[in-house]
């Protein structure tokens, strides 16, 4: 399959930079900060991404969706990452619907409907310390009555403050850091028990932090099996993995544009800055390593959708690179652009708060080189 | 089944029915290369076999024309041989100049009777070709080259010196740059000619590089005589080959980031180190490989985006820069790594155990990549000015 998007794809490409650039720009990002908006991301927008079939872009047809792939959801991301969109698409149509496709079920199958029609929000409850440990789950759900009780602690919950249900991983079987013996649970956040303390990011984007203390819950909110959702887990990650590497890509890319611009029309000594070799050279090599990155996480999509099974490594490679050359990118841009790039009045420090957290987001570049590693034997 | 699986399946079956098994091991050295010319002694029978059958085939050279004795083949088909032969672990049959950087240039600026004289003997490794580019007072600044060409009636009189003549006292043949035109502009009088390593008033001198190799030479011209139909392209217009052909060298270059067969890095490391619950007993050294494999096997679907942009005809024409920038200095990066992951026992230079140095040689070797071919700075000037529109650049 060839390393470059198709026709098809290149025309969700413009439909989606064209809708976004109008109705998610760096602008409303800004309004949403400024306002302390309760929601933190644009309802109307949301609504126009579900009328344009992108909320349901993983969603089968049966169920409304578009049944589109991969490489069109990391196209969507992209064009997010550019304009630093708030938008609940990565934890719902991404993160959500590829844990309720891989759950399986009837109650999946209608949340899977409600997500194509704009109707529910999701988020995805993982991690549980700061730093991201996928197999590390203390957070419990024990036998009770005809269900569980829950009891436990989640973090950095992307968009958990706005979730009409949580996906939470629990604890149903063995010990804190096995791979296996977790559960996915569909927890309603108004249920007694639930608490959860919106926490507003240094990029202006909203997650949460959620305890659960003895919250019960039936036992048809267990998603896919009991003791068996490790793999349901692990192929959402994947998908938001992949996902962020393309959204870091869309902030890589237009804080370079942005930079290169820059360069081009601020003159100091007399010439444009750009004309200096010292710029020249490092600008130059940050597009290379761009273009390096737009390689991995291309094939990582692709990959995905070609031969899932595989994709685990071809994943953590997509967001190693993207992860660096993302942090390279929006780091030169700053100095470039000078004391103006300090400002808060100026977009482009957006573009590294953004970058900041789309790292931290499933893994940093480090635990993916780690990650690949292991799977060398090393 | 579509045409091209079944391309795929015939194939197989054809390089596993015609590729020698001593020809489906890992290539040591630069020494096990096939190069091909009138003087080549063949390392072995099978080396010999195996590039005939594929010359016969024309698929030394799969994606040029047959009329001009290459495969033929599509771009799709290429692939799908490269792909086979990569899985079946078949050496290259043929490398060469000729098939990297002359072809090329000669399917693009060469007239009927050149690509007629050229091509074929490329593509059936008889002749092996040298570039004649670099002059001591022209690196960087290529285009201030002073070799000379004189016209006299039948042919040019070529005057001058060359250096960093990859291979030269073993090629057969020479592309060279020469000044036509004292009184243009430097880009401007420059012509592109080829020429007989064996006509009178040519020689070559090895150069003694820091790897103790020495696989380049200077090559002095004096009164050589050159056959005016052995001009490619229009006089004075040798810049234009000259840029095309670097873009060939530079993909070509750059393609060595790919890094070759060889142990992975992660297992010589585990000897020198040793390992404890299954990972490399040095953390910050396992971290450097780490890095090293996730830049370089991103650089690998790299290489392949850039072919599939060409495909698609939405590849920038400086394009090549970057690979080439990017491939060396990976390449560099990885064998100092394979230095330290060596440790003491990889820096003997004379010993059966090194393999006479084997790792060393090659990690020198590498030092030249972001040098020839046109500098990892001049690239980034390149990239600068081309692709991204600086001013002044």
């Amino acid at each position: 399959m060839a390393l470059v998007l198709n026709e098809e794809q290149s025309m969700l490409r413009d439909s989606a930079r064209g809708l976004i650039a109008d109705r998610g720009p760096v602008a409303q990002l800004r309004k949403l900060r400024d306002d302390r908006d309760a929601s933190g991301f644009s309802r109307e927008l949301w609504k126009e991404f579900a009328d344009m079939g992108f909320a349901g872009i993983l969603v089968p047809e049966e169920n409304g969706g578009s049944a589109l792939g991969h490489v069109e959801a990391g196209v969507v991301m992209e064009e997010i990452g550019r304009n630093l969109t708030s938008s609940p698409f990565l934890s719902t149509a991404l993160l959500g619907a590829t844990a309720m496709k891989r759950a399986g079920g009837a109650r999946a199958g209608e949340i899977l409907s409600k997500i194509a029609a704009g109707q529910i929000l999701l988020a995805l409850a993982c991690d549980e310390k700061s730093k991201h440990n996928p197999h590390h789950v203390e957070t419990r759900a024990t036998r009770a009555g005809n269900g569980f009780t829950l009891k436990g602690a989640k973090t950095f919950v992307v968009d958990g403050h706005v979730a009409d249900l949580i996906l939470v991983v629990a604890r149903t079987a063995g010990g804190v850091n096995d791979k296996e013996g977790v559960t996915l649970l569909a927890v309603d956040p108004k249920a007694k028990g639930v608490s959860v303390e919106r926490t507003i990011m240094v990029d202006a984007h909203n997650a949460a932090r959620i305890t659960f203390d003895d919250v019960h819950v039936d036992a048809d909110a267990v998603l896919g099996e009991v003791d068996n959702g490790a793999r349901i887990v692990s192929d959402a990650l994947n998908v938001g993995r992949a996902a962020v590497a393309a959204e870091l890509v869309g902030v890589g890319d237009e804080a370079f544009d942005r930079t290169v611009a820059y360069l081009k029309e601020r003159k100091q000594f007399g010439k444009a800055i750009g004309e200096f070799q010292g710029l020249q050279h490092r600008v130059s090599h940050l597009y290379c390593e761009l273009e390096v990155t737009r390689a991995a996480v291309l094939k990582a999509l692709q990959t995905l959708d070609q031969a899932p099974a595989n994709a685990a490594p071809f994943v953590s490679l997509a967001k190693a690179r993207a992860c660096a050359s993302t942090n390279l990118a929006v780091q030169e841009a700053v100095q470039m652009h000078g004391g103006i790039g300090m400002t808060d009045a100026v977009d482009i420090g957006l573009f590294m708060k953004r970058a900041r957290v789309g790292q931290e987001l499933f893994g940093d570049s480090r635990f993916h080189a780690d990650r690949i590693a292991r799977l060398r034997g090393y | 089944m579509t045409d091209l699986e079944t391309f795929r399946r015939e194939t197989r079956a054809w390089l596993e029915a015609n590729c020698p098994p001593e020809m489906r091991t890992p290539q040591e050295d630069d020494d096990d290369r096939c190069w091909g010319g009138r003087n080549f002694r063949f390392k072995s029978e099978a080396q010999k076999v195996w590039m005939q059958r594929m010359a016969e085939r024309g698929w030394t050279v799969p994606d040029w024309p047959k009329e001009y004795g290459g495969g033929g083949l599509s771009k799709d088909e290429t692939k799908i041989l490269r792909e086979e032969m990569r899985a079946l672990k078949c050496r290259s049959p043929l490398d060469s100049f000729g098939i990297w950087m002359l072809g090329p240039a000669l399917l693009k600026y060469g007239n009927e009777a050149q690509k007629k004289e050229h091509l074929p003997k490329i593509v059936r490794g008889e002749i092996r070709w040298c570039q004649g580019y670099s002059e001591p007072g022209a690196g960087s600044d290529l285009a201030s080259l002073q070799t000379r060409a004189e016209d006299k009636g039948d042919h040019y009189l070529v005057n001058g010196s060359k250096i960093w003549t990859s291979y030269a006292n073993h090629a057969d043949m020479i592309f060279c740059l020469v000044r036509t035109d004292f009184s243009a502009k430097k880009h401007e009088g420059i012509s592109f000619v080829l020429f007989d390593m064996t006509t009178p008033g040519v020689t070559t001198k090895p150069i003694l590089l820091i790897s103790g190799k020495s696989p380049f030479c200077e090559t002095f011209f004096t009164d050589v005589k050159v056959p005016k139909e052995n001009l490619v392209g229009t006089l004075n217009r040798g810049w234009d080959v000259a840029k095309y052909l670097l873009t060939h060298e530079r993909d070509m270059i750059g393609g060595m980031g790919l890094g070759g067969g060889g142990r992975p890095l992660g297992q010589v490391a585990a000897d020198a180190v040793g390992v404890e619950n299954g990972m490399l007993a040095d953390p910050l050294l396992r971290a450097d490989i780490a890095r090293l494999e996730v830049d370089g096997w991103a650089f690998q679907m790299a290489m392949e985006r850039a072919g599939d942009l060409a495909k698609a005809k939405q590849a920038h024409p400086a394009y090549s820069s970057f690979l080439k920038y990017y491939g060396t200095e990976l390449n560099k990066r990885r064998h100092e790594l394979v230095m330290t992951s060596l440790g003491s026992d990889g820096l003997e230079w004379e010993s059966a155990r090194s393999q006479e140095g084997e790792a060393l040689r090659a990690w020198l070797r590498t030092k030249a990549n972001s040098i020839e071919g046109g500098t990892s700075e001049v690239q980034l000037n390149i990239i600068s000015k081309r692709i991204l529109d600086l001013p002044g650049a």
